[in-house]
């Protein structure tokens, strides 16, 4: 199990390399970086001092390494339009991000977990064609289009939630929830909507298909044999069994929930972290673009490995075959 | 003198044999997919869909009233008229018109020709680069197999629309100097195609290792034809069937990618609007009650992913033999 962890560890670790040779790679294609700096008429010697002062004169691999230094430590550098280091920008706007992901993971959960088991012990009735039929719209729509629809009805026709924007927000120490205050939960409702609603449509997939696989097994026939409830059978055999899975893909759903939390925020004009990567992309701020990719890297390989430990905990088959091999 | 007596022997039984062998549209006819995509409602409905939206597309010139795209056909007073049917409509407009006076009918056939050619371009790049580097990967083994799956690796644990985002800026920053409108398509096009070619890699390397050990692979090495030609004339042919189902279920993706780069103001310019600009238009214009620019493209392009979608799943069954 040690050897399995730490395998696993250094591959995470290989992958975050890989990505922050890419990240650095961003400063380099985009020119020089000199040019950035100084005005059109400056002197050659002028230039040349001002890059060996930056250390913009040392080989790539050294200029690499303090790269990955700094960032180590948080230190991305500054913002070419903000002016202001980059950590602050990112540390104002990830908890408007992370809220939001977390609250639309939730509701992905908590919603499709029960379509599923439903869709799959009541095969055929109106209810659950409907619900597969709304799965089917759910996987295919773009997000945005999902949230130009539920803004449409919600905001400007109903009028009942806000369509912008985060509500007020109560400070708690370094972290801003809005997720304490009645216009604050309000805001979050259609933001968390749009992105939870393909994640939710993958779960209710998943669980069903999980669920009639489970029940054609052997164990559910003897459970069944045994005179156990429906209840008991559905809930306590089936479920359980269909859960690994359901906990994987919902694991590593969260990373790309993070990703896709952009165009949402770019919508409902969030406050989060993609809204400022978008800027970013359309100002070539590579500073911001360089450290929004190594940021999701490091979530994505840490929920990656999460899960894979999870795995092995939650199913005793796996933690045999490993400890053999 | 018996040798050619055999030679024109075997080449008569030959011809006798391509005689007999049903003509390509009689085994199109007698085929199990043909049955079996007549034997669907839905997925024969989804292919009317998808004909009709590409036959709209490609003959966009001649169906459309006005030509959007041209700025003397197009009147500013003509702005934000609602669809014809609609109180206030204009009887020269049947969906109404955008915020520059365009016939909405004409823009939406224009745009979606527009999407379905960056969607087309993207997924032919991303084909030919993931099939090549899958070939490659799976015939040389080793060391180049272990690089490019690795890089696959790290590439499939982003969203593709992520890739295509940073691809987007990377790429925008070194066309800077040129104008937008010239560099748009390229841009677009570009990061499609480099953010959905592991899939085919992956698919076509794993066909790829099974192949190689086979017999024919293993004669054609042997009489000394080059590596690079049997990829492409022996070991392609065969592993280019799991291929065509990724092609359509990825061609609604690219469509979705370009459209949501768009609607996000890092695609197609206003000037010549794909369905994700006309979106991204209407969405300015929603609290003010003009609904009809961004249902009329939304509602396009939601039912030509739907279709695609569904042909793709329908295509994914058909040529799968576990499944018959």
């Amino acid at each position: 199990m040690f050897a399995f962890i730490l395998r696993r560890l250094l591959q995470s670790v290989l992958v975050l390399l890989a990505v922050g040779v890419i990240a650095f790679a961003l400063f380099r294609l985009v020119g020089d970086p000199i040019n950035q700096i100084v005005s059109l008429d400056t002197p050659a010697a002028e230039r040349e001092r001002i890059r060996v002062e930056l250390g913009l004169d040392d080989p790539s691999i050294v200029q690499f390494g303090r790269y990955l230094a700094r960032a180590v430590t948080l230190d991305f550098g500054i913002s070419y339009q903000f002016r202001q280091p980059v950590a602050k920008l990112i540390g104002e706007r990830m908890p408007a991000t992370l809220e939001l992901a977390f609250v639309a993971a939730l509701l992905s959960l908590v919603v499709g977990i029960p379509m599923g088991v439903y869709t799959a012990l009541r095969r055929g009735t109106a209810l659950s064609s409907l619900f597969m039929a709304l799965s089917l719209v759910g996987v295919s729509l773009p997000t945005f289009l999902i949230a130009i629809l539920l803004r449409y009805i919600f905001s400007v026709q109903l009028g009942w939630l806000p369509s912008f924007g985060r509500g007020t927000v109560v400070q708690l120490g370094f972290w801003s929830t809005g997720l304490l205050t009645v216009s604050g939960l309000k805001a979050i409702i259609l933001p968390a909507v749009t992105l939870g609603l393909f994640q939710m449509t993958l779960i209710m997939r998943l669980v069903r298909a999980e669920m009639l696989e489970v029940l054609r097994t052997d164990y559910i026939k003897f459970a069944r044999a045994r005179g156990l409830s429906d209840r008991a059978v559905h809930f306590g055999h089936a479920l359980k069994n269909t859960l690994v899975p359901v906990i994987t893909i919902a694991g590593l759903q969260l990373g790309s929930i993070i990703a896709f939390a952009l165009i949402t925020e770019y919508v409902f004009q969030w406050p989060g972290m993609g809204a400022l990567f978008l800027g970013a992309v359309q100002n070539v701020d590579i500073p911001i673009m360089a450290a929004y990719l190594l940021l999701i890297a490091f979530i994505f390989v840490m929920v990656n490995l999460v899960v894979d430990i999870l795995y092995a905990v939650v199913d005793p088959r796996l933690r045999t075959s490993m400890q053999a091999a | 003198m018996t040798d050619q007596a055999d030679a024109v022997d075997v080449k008569a039984q030959v011809e006798a044999a391509r005689a007999r062998a049903p003509s390509w549209l009689a085994r199109v006819r007698d085929s199990d997919i043909l049955a079996s995509f007549l034997s669907s409602k839905v997925t024969m409905l989804s292919g009317f869909i998808t004909v009709v939206m590409i036959v709209g597309a490609l003959f966009a010139t001649w169906i459309a009233p006005t030509n959007p795209f041209d700025p003397a056909s197009v009147n500013l007073i003509d702005s934000l008229f609602p669809p014809r049917w609609v109180e206030g409509g204009d009887p020269r407009f049947l969906l109404g018109t955008d915020n520059q006076g365009r016939d909405l009918w004409s823009a939406i056939l224009y745009g979606m020709r527009v999407s379905l050619i960056i969607g087309i371009c993207g997924v032919i790049i991303a084909a030919t680069l993931g099939i090549g580097l899958g070939l490659l990967a799976g015939y040389a083994g080793g060391r180049v197999d272990a690089f490019i799956m690795r890089v696959a690796d790290i590439q499939l644990t982003f969203p593709a629309i992520l890739i295509a985002l940073v691809i987007d800026g990377v790429v925008r920053a070194l066309f800077k100097g040129l104008p937008r409108e010239q560099t748009a398509f390229s841009v677009l096009v570009i990061s499609i195609g480099l953010s959905f070619w592991v899939q085919y890699a992956r698919t076509v390397r794993g066909s790829t290792l099974v192949e190689k050990n086979k017999d024919y692979v293993q004669a054609a090495r042997l009489i000394g034809i080059p590596a690079p030609l049997i990829m492409l004339r022996h070991v392609l042919p065969n592993v280019i069937g799991p291929v065509l189902v990724i092609l359509t279920i990825n061609l609604a993706l690219a469509i979705i990618t370009e459209a949501t780069l768009s609607f996000l103001g890092l695609g197609l310019p206003p000037t010549q609007p794909s369905l994700g600009t006309l979106i991204r238009i209407g969405n300015d214009f929603l609290f003010s009650g003009e609904w009809w620019i961004v249902a009329f493209p939304g509602v396009t392009l939601a039912a030509f992913v739907l279709a695609v979608n569904l042909l793709g799943d329908w295509l994914r069954d058909a040529l799968n033999p576990k499944l018959r």
